[in-house]
């Protein structure tokens, strides 16, 4: 990167469009999920380390608290999977136009809030 | 101030390529853990499946996707926000300081998963 290099646009001084906030949300999940690996990893751990953590992980996940935490990660994990897809989509070259992007962002935040609600529904 | 020297691969476009390609392996793993799970699971069914050579090997290609895909995700990230321009030297220093953090973690990951899989 260039010292000097111009910077035309002042983001903060903007109203974001639909786009901007779902690659926004998209980055958020993406720094969450890199801390919430270590939750997934850990159960992963006590899952397959004897009879007696996975009966001792299973206890753990009746707890509300906890519930919380694998709803909040897998919540984060369906956001940025489904937001995901749509860049490999748009990388086919389908709705890279203004209106292709808002329809996409839109699409995006539907099927996650749908498929965030059914692991909430499983989870519980 | 050159941000290119801990890019993944030195070059916007093996990055790119590498965030997806490691992306679509991510996805496949976590799919298919979710549908096993979804199946449901006891500790002897969960414990077969993990002891599957195949099932070790997808598990650590899947972490080790995760350690570039992170790095790529959160290059873009710190180099975005963590800059000279938006607080001075501080940025620089504090960029540095997350990309070292973020690679400690990245690396524990990788040992704690090989740990896990091949009950070291």
């Amino acid at each position: 990167m260039k010292d000097k290099r111009p910077v035309n646009l002042d983001i903060g001084t903007m109203r974001l469009p639909i786009t901007a906030w779902t690659s926004i949300a998209h980055r958020a999940s993406g720094v969450f999920l890199f801390a919430g690996m270590a939750v997934l990893i850990w159960a992963l751990d006590a899952s397959l380390a004897s009879p007696e953590s996975f009966a001792a992980l299973k206890d753990c996940l009746a707890s509300p608290l906890f519930k919380l935490v694998l709803w909040a990660v897998v919540a984060g994990l369906i956001y940025h999977a489904v937001a995901g897809v749509k860049h490999l989509v748009m990388d086919l070259g389908i709705g890279e136009t203004m209106e292709g992007g808002t329809r996409g962002a839109k699409s995006v935040l539907v099927v996650s809030a749908i498929l965030i609600l059914l692991a909430g529904v499983w989870i519980w | 101030m050159v941000t290119a020297v801990t890019s993944m691969g030195r070059s916007g476009l093996y990055d790119w390529l590498m965030q997806r390609v490691t992306a679509v392996i991510l996805l496949s793993y976590f799919l298919l853990v979710g549908w096993v799970l979804l199946g449901g699971v006891d500790y002897a069914s969960w414990k077969a499946l993990y002891s599957h050579t195949w099932m070790r090997v997808f598990s650590l290609l899947a972490l080790l996707s995760l350690g570039v895909h992170a790095w790529v995700g959160l290059w873009a990230v710190f180099t975005d926000y963590l800059t000279e321009r938006l607080m001075g030297t501080t940025g620089n220093v504090l960029r540095f300081l997350a990309q070292v953090a973020s690679a400690l973690i990245m690396f524990t990951y990788v040992i704690w998963g090989i740990q896990i899989l091949w009950g070291l």
